[in-house]
Formats: structure tokens, C-alpha cells, sequence
């Protein structure tokens, strides 16, 4: 196991963005493909590949899809480009190299769940993306890939392709859905689950950018063949986006199961200035830290899991022996608190809260009973969140406590934070 | 400032698009913010008119999102992540460098009304090419103190015809994206 594009094997050939060249890689022989099958056997077929969610949850895809409840139309595909969470840029990397495999992705979904109308909400900073796939969609229309009765086969899609306006939240499905609904972008109770009530009350089925974009494979090489990539329970590959203290900064799509090891010392050269590898972070900044220990653990949903953190969205932010873990923490609890919709008190009030004391760390006016306070109040939130993002806030801090508890110490007892004493605060 | 009628038929387009006329509502707020650089209340009210939706609703919408302009800023736009990614790769240093450079605090305007910055805690999806700023809408990645200078240097140019918007708003009536005024620059 090791490296391995797929979903990015073509990425070296130039202009890959243009229609032309991208049928000239293979592209649009997996839609092709599918059209000439029943959409249960689509659903089948990926339900057999096993691929499970890109987003974060890793849920299997097409058991999601067969949770639409028979008969009720229409029902809606929605792809999920609001990529926000901090460590995490493969979404805009698949978008910018090649947006018509994210378009051939969509409409094998759409097909396969009976979709008429498909949308695709992308998050508004990407604007240089948001305009590469809608230059792809109007060489897709004029194919005629997209439009009624495509390619003559009796098929109608239409793509609309919507631009948030700068709110994380909208990244969690329910969120997501009110958004594009035109409302405040604030998450909905579940259930009723989109598959069964999502936008605009009608089934709806939401998949991540790098989920669709694993589908013009599976149909065009078959389950079999997605199966045999990976571990009993992740197979393929996942788009690992790997930031922080690594020589080589980057994405790299590598077979599910590899060790971390890999990734970090030979992809990414590993950790720079010949500097100590101090703690890693997987997942993007909602997910707990690991330590050199975990090093050999697979990059896989399960194995991540088990080794006590989780490999959400597929980042990777390394760490080395100068950081200090205690600013790690404040910047995404910072995050956090930013973003909290404010809908639910636990995530308003208590991320608020946290950042006021990371602060007080940061700022040498910690007093000692502020780290047991930080815990309390994490899990005063943790599971009592209307959504995940207040839940998720908890989970770093809480875990750089509990391996890195000395150096709160060392910031209440120093009067300030033992790292960064010599530069200048830029950080309002 | 009443809106253009390019606009208004653009907001027209978009209301006969959704399978909800209120889904129109963000792609409006941008249209707006496209012609005017910013978004109003007036506008607001404008945008419920032509979409037959009460103006509060617009105002409740627009009010949640961070990208929506309720005034003026600067020609350029320059913001700066100093989420943890960033932080560790220096985005703290950049931060301080460009503060200095410009002479302005986060979140204010240079005098010659060339840039606004300032610096966000969200991440822009550009970690592994950290420190990185976006500039009107353009990431500019593995800043430097030297890039930094010459990316200022060349926003404090005055205006000029390069720099208008690449397609004049309403001229087609797909646009190719509805980026603020502002946003439209040399690159």
C-alpha cells in the first residue's frame, strides 16, 4: 500500500480542465457506462464497491442512496463543495485539476438516485473554482451530457451550481440545505434525514466532492476491482491534504490503509529543519491529536479511529517540537467560535467561553484551575450540541490537554507562553 | 442607488431557476454586490421586491453570511489566515509584516483607498502552501516579506482600465460569476 491516483492519475496532463481533453483521458465513459444500466444496478454496484463517504462521517454511499423512499419524487443530489474545514484543500484541488470529473461524478449520482436536478453548493471564497466548473457545465450542456433525454437515452438533468457566502457551518448537511433554501444557514433537527425530508422537503441525497468523483471508476472498472484497493472496511483511496511542518506540503492520494509514516516521511519528505516530529493531526481541525506513536497506523476511517482520533475530511497538519500546542488549540477553538451559528446554546456560549480562556493562556492570565475548567467546559458541549460543530470544537482542545497538559502548566506558571516569547502578536 | 435594470433581470433569471424563488436570495445578494461592491438596505429592499419576499427575510439572510458588504472598503481586497495550518508555517510573521507594510490596522482601509485588510481565523482552503493571503479572491501562496511588498506594490497602482470589472455587469445575461465590484483586478 502506498501511493496510488486514482482519482488523480490524469492530473499531469495538461489543460485536463477541458472537455475535449478529459474524454480524450476516458472521461465520460463511466456516465456513458452507467446509462446503459437500471439505476438499482448502480446502487448495487456501489453498495458492493464499498465506498463510504469522502465528507467526514464515512458513511457508505450506497447504502445512503437506498435509504430514498420509493415512489417520491422528485428527489434532489446535492454535492457538497463547501469545503471549510482548516487542513483540508483536496476539494478545491479535484475542482481546479479536473471539474468534469466532478461533473461526471454528479451525474452518475443523479442517475443512479432518479435525480432530475442536481446542485452543487460551493463554498464563496472558491470563486476561482466556482467559475472553472461553471465554464465545465456549459461545455457539458453543449455535449449534451447535460439537458434532457441525454445522449438519447431518455434522461433529463439539469445541474445548478450555487455559491455560499462564507459560513462554515453550511459544510453539515442540514445546514447545507437550509442554506440553499435561501435561509440563515443553521443545521435542522435529525430526524427526518435529507434522504427521507431534505431540500425543499423532498428526498435528497448529499455527497461530498471526492465521493462523486470516486464514481466514473467504480462503474467504469467495477466493484471488484474498487474493493481490492484498501482495507476490509475503507476501500480505494483518499485524497490526503498534508500541511504544517512537512518539507513537502501537498495533496497526495494514497491507498486507504498505508501508514501514516508514509505519507508524512516520504511523501512529504518529512518534518522540516531536520526538526523532532512533536504530534500530527488527521482529519481537519475538528479531530483529536496523535503522537509519534501513531506513526504506523493506517490511513483508514477505522484504524484512525481506533488509534483515538478520526480521519474526517482527510487532512493532515504536522506538528514539530516548537509548536506550541496550547496556540494550536486557541486558533481552532477561535475558529470555532467564529463560526458557531449561535443556534444552540452549548456551541454559542460554550466555544465562546474556551476562546476567552485560550486567550487568558496565550496572554499569561491563566490561573490554575482554568485547564480543569477548559474540560469542563468541553464537555459540557461535547453531545449536547445541536450539530456537530459544537461537538467537534471539544475534541482537540481536549485531546492536547490530556497529552499535553505540562504545557498549560508551563503558560500559567511562566506568566505567558514559553514558545512564541520573541514574536510579535499579530493575531487581534 | 436603485439597481441596474441588467441586474434586476438577472435577479428575474435567477428566481425562475430554483424550484423556490427564496433560493435566489444568495445569488441575488451576490449580483447586487457585484454591481454595487456592496449591499444595502435598500437594495435588500429591492432584491424582496422584485423576488415578491418580505425585506426582512433578505436582511435576516444577508446577516448571516461574513462575505456580504454592508459598506465601502477598499479597491483591493486583502485578507490574511492566521488559522492554525498557517500559524505554523509563519502566517503570525506575515500578518505582522503586512500590518507594517500598510501602515493600517486589521480590518481598516489605506488611506489611498487601494486596501482593505484583514486577517481571518477561517480557513481558505490553501494550507499546503501556507503562509498564503487571498487577494481579491486570488490566493497568493509561501508568502515571503519580499512577495508580500511587490503584491502591495502593484495593488497601490491607481486605477485603470484593466482594472474594471472583466465583464461589464448585465452585458451577457449569464455572467460568469458575480465577484464584488472590487474584486474584478489586475492579477
Amino acid at each position: 500500500m502506498a501511493v496510488k491516483p486514482v482519482l488523480t492519475k490524469d492530473f499531469a496532463t495538461e489543460n485536463l480542465e477541458q472537455l475535449k481533453v478529459y474524454e480524450r483521458t476516458g472521461g465520460y465513459t463511466g456516465f456513458k457506462k452507467a446509462l446503459e444500466m437500471q439505476p438499482d444496478e448502480l446502487v448495487e454496484l456501489v453498495k458492493k464497491s464499498g465506498l463510504r463517504g469522502r465528507g467526514g462521517a464515512g458513511f457508505p454511499t450506497g447504502n445512503k442512496w437506498s435509504f430514498l423512499p420509493k415512489g417520491v419524487y422528485p428527489r434532489y443530489l446535492v454535492c457538497n463543495a463547501d469545503e471549510s474545514e482548516p487542513g483540508c484543500f483536496k476539494d478545491r484541488y479535484l475542482i481546479e485539476k479536473s471539474p468534469h470529473q466532478v461533473l461526471e461524478g454528479i451525474l452518475i449520482a443523479s442517475y443512479a438516485i432518479g435525480s432530475n436536478l442536481a446542485f452543487i453548493y460551493i463554498r464563496g471564497e472558491y470563486l476561482p473554482q466556482h467559475d472553472a466548473l461553471e465554464t465545465a457545465l456549459a461545455e457539458a450542456r453543449q455535449a449534451g451530457y447535460i439537458g434532457k433525454n441525454v445522449l438519447g437515452k431518455g434522461y433529463d438533468i439539469d445541474v445548478i451550481l450555487h455559491r455560499g457566502a462564507g459560513a462554515y457551518i453550511c459544510g453539515e448537511e442540514t445546514a447545507l440545505l437550509t442554506s440553499l433554501e435561501g435561509y440563515r444557514g443553521e443545521p435542522r433537527l435529525k430526524p427526518p434525514f435529507p434522504a427521507i425530508k431534505g431540500l425543499y422537503g423532498k428526498p435528497t441525497i448529499m455527497n461530498n466532492v471526492e465521493t462523486v468523483c470516486n464514481l466514473p471508476h467504480i462503474v467504469n472498472n467495477g466493484a471488484d476491482w474498487f474493493a481490492a484497493m484498501g482495507t476490509p472496511t475503507g476501500k480505494g483511496t483518499r485524497l490526503w491534504c498534508m500541511s504544517g511542518h512537512v518539507n513537502r506540503p501537498g495533496n497526495y492520494e494514497m491507498e486507504n490503509g498505508t501508514p501514516i509514516r508514509e505519507l508524512i516521511e516520504e511523501q512529504g519528505g518529512g518534518v522540516w529543519k531536520n526538526r523532532k516530529l512533536k504530534a500530527f493531526q488527521p482529519g481537519g481541525a475538528s479531530m483529536m491529536v496523535l503522537l509519534p506513536e501513531h506513526l504506523d497506523v493506517g490511513l483508514d476511517f477505522d484504524a484512525i479511529q481506533k488509534a483515538g482520533s478520526l480521519a474526517g475530511a482527510g487532512a493532515m497538519v504536522v506538528m514539530d517540537e516548537t509548536t506550541c500546542m496550547v496556540d494550536a488549540a486557541r486558533r481552532y477553538v477561535k475558529f470555532f467560535s467564529h463560526e458557531s451559528c449561535g443556534k444552540c446554546t452549548p456551541c454559542r456560549e460554550g466555544t465562546f467561553w474556551m476562546a476567552n480562556l485560550f486567550d487568558r493562556f496565550e496572554a499569561g492570565e491563566a490561573k490554575p484551575g482554568d485547564i480543569d475548567l477548559l474540560l469542563d467546559i468541553g464537555y459540557s458541549i461535547d453531545g449536547r450540541s445541536f450539530c456537530p460543530l459544537g461537538d467537534a470544537s471539544t475534541w482537540f482542545p481536549r485531546s492536547v490537554i490530556k497529552f499535553f497538559r505540562d504545557e498549560f502548566q508551563e503558560h500559567i506558571s511562566e506568566k505567558g507562553c514559553p514558545f512564541r516569547k520573541s514574536v510579535q502578536e499579530a493575531v487581534a | 442607488m436603485p439597481l441596474a435594470n441588467s441586474t434586476v433581470e438577472h435577479i428575474k433569471d435567477l428566481a425562475a431557476r430554483y424550484p423556490s424563488k427564496q433560493s435566489a436570495i444568495i445569488p441575488a445578494l451576490w449580483a447586487v454586490q457585484h454591481e454595487q461592491g456592496y449591499v444595502t438596505k435598500d437594495a435588500m429592499a429591492e432584491i424582496a421586491g422584485h423576488l415578491g419576499l418580505p425585506s426582512s427575510l433578505i436582511e435576516a439572510t444577508a446577516s448571516f453570511y461574513s462575505m456580504f458588504l454592508t459598506k465601502p472598503e477598499g479597491r483591493h481586497d486583502v485578507v490574511i489566515c492566521v488559522n492554525a495550518p498557517c500559524m505554523l508555517r509563519g502566517a503570525d510573521e506575515m500578518a505582522a509584516y503586512l500590518q507594517r507594510a500598510l501602515g493600517v490596522r486589521d480590518g481598516q482601509t489605506t488611506s489611498d483607498g487601494a486596501i482593505t485588510w484583514h486577517s481571518t481565523i477561517e480557513c481558505l482552503g490553501a494550507c499546503g502552501g501556507a503562509p498564503m493571503m487571498q487577494v481579491d479572491h486570488r490566493f497568493e501562496e509561501n508568502l515571503t516579506e519580499e512577495r508580500i511588498d511587490a503584491i502591495i506594490e502593484r495593488l497601490r497602482q491607481p486605477t485603470t482600465a484593466a482594472e474594471a470589472p472583466a465583464v461589464a455587469v448585465g452585458e451577457t445575461p449569464k455572467r460568469k460569476s458575480a465577484a464584488p465590484k472590487r474584486a474584478r483586478s489586475v492579477n
